[in-house]
């Protein structure tokens, strides 16, 4: 029961409270450029759980079994990022191959996501927090799921942002980057909700 | 007067965060407090002139095809050197930087600058666009912190400002603050330059590090999207 019960907790916190792209400010750059229309954003955020999934799997091992028993774990930054893009592009020539429907929804997404801040942040965070396999996969969960929230509340709302006019200066990012802001203040009122359903 | 050029180029005419809009998430990360802000920036700053040093004395070597993970690998290496020099001497900052500090290597700034300049000019030439594209990064994280922090917390570098107390806006400091400042700033930047800096109107594919791997196949980021329908 205690397990399960970290584990809740552990999705609320990445997908509401700790949320990768609105609060931790973790892969912003797919989050403004991919987000003009909601099938594309969630095109993006489906890719993103997929490799953030994939990558937690392929690192947490290598990180447990493979470095820290052999004191390298300065080697981590090089390791993750490496496996992290070697494996992007292992899938995306497997998915060509042998899933073309899927290649064709998910694969064009992949190469935007080999360098993306909030895979790799995703994979140190699993091994600064001490988490267990587990409860890394779990969180890799979470925080992907929280994109792919953040993405799809942000399409609607800059699908609406297009039909208005704002001043000149404005026009293009920094009039998207102020609804971002509001977008995120919406998220951050959910600031201490996890603490006071499952406590410290 | 050409190499001064080059180093002014990204300090204000391209600066890195505020008119080619790179770099985002660590700008909007790292810019609460003015200390953290100077400390990314010049960890950021350092990254660069080696990576970029290093790359360009590559340049003749790395084989077109396979150039992006060679030069991930170099400015990996420089980051964990960073990381390792931090935490030996500086152990507060490295707590304070945290996850920020490793996700230097996906830094757009840094693969950017070596894919657009380093792997096409001199040595000298490709350290001095790191400094400049580097303090460039440094000064609008450092404009933006100040906003922040002075605003948001009535305190400028950990000391308090009096008068302003009372006045104190906390949301800036929060994350909604930042996308705000920075939207702010850039349409600041807009306004004064009148058009004349080539602000970009939106992401494109320019300086994003994945579009060596888009280009590859022949299209670029933006078609992408037409062909997942």
């Amino acid at each position: 029961m205690e397990t399960y019960k970290l584990l809740l907790k552990i999705i609320m916190t990445s997908v509401l409270v700790n949320n990768y792209v609105l609060n931790k400010f973790l892969g912003i750059c797919p989050f403004l450029g991919v987000s003009k229309k909601i099938d594309q954003a969630s095109g993006m955020g489906a890719a993103v759980i997929f490799v953030m999934l994939l990558a937690t799997a392929a690192t947490w091992p290598i990180q447990t079994y493979l470095l820290e028993p052999n004191g390298m774990g300065y080697l981590q930054t090089i390791v993750f990022i490496l496996v992290i893009a070697a494996l992007v592009q292992f899938v995306e020539i497997v998915l060509k191959k042998f899933l073309p429907s899927l290649h064709g929804s998910l694969g064009v997404y992949l190469p935007l996501i080999t360098t993306n801040c909030a895979v790799l942040g995703v994979t140190i965070n699993n091994i600064t927090d001490g988490y267990n396999f587990l409860q890394s996969m779990v969180s890799s969960l979470g925080c992907g799921l929280g994109f792919l929230l953040a993405m799809v509340i942000f399409a609607g709302v800059r699908e609406r942002m297009e039909e208005a006019d704002p001043p000149k200066a404005f026009k293009g990012i920094p009039i998207t980057l102020v609804a971002a802001s509001i977008v995120s203040m919406a998220f951050y009122g959910f600031g201490g909700f996890v603490t006071s359903l499952f406590g410290e | 007067m050409k190499k001064i050029k080059v180093f002014t180029n990204g300090l204000i005419k391209e600066n890195p965060v505020l008119v080619l809009v790179l770099g985002t998430c660590p700008t909007l990360a790292m810019s609460v407090s003015v200390i953290n802000a100077i400390a990314m920036g010049l960890a950021a700053t350092a990254v660069l002139i080696c990576s970029n040093a290093v790359i360009s004395l590559l340049r003749k070597v790395i084989p077109d095809t396979v150039r992006i993970p060679c030069y991930i690998v170099v400015i990996a290496g420089f980051v964990t050197l960073v990381q390792m020099l931090m935490e030996a001497y500086l152990p507060d900052l490295y707590d304070m930087l945290g996850v920020y500090l490793a996700l230097i290597v996906v830094n757009c700034i840094i693969l950017g600058r070596a894919e657009m300049f380093a792997n096409k000019h001199n040595v000298f030439e490709s350290a001095l666009d790191g400094l400049g594209m580097g303090f460039g990064f440094t000064l609008a994280l450092l404009l933006m912190a100040t906003v922040r922090e002075v605003l948001g917390n009535a305190s400028f570098a950990g000391m308090s400002i009096g008068f302003l107390q009372d006045y104190k806006i906390p949301i800036l400091t929060a994350p909604p603050g930042g996308f705000l400042v920075f939207g702010c700033m850039i349409a600041l930047v807009a306004y004064l330059t009148r058009g004349k800096a080539p602000i970009k109107k939106s992401f494109d594919c320019e300086g994003c590090p994945s579009a060596a791997f888009c280009r590859k196949e022949g299209k670029a980021c933006g078609t992408a999207e037409t062909e997942a329908k």
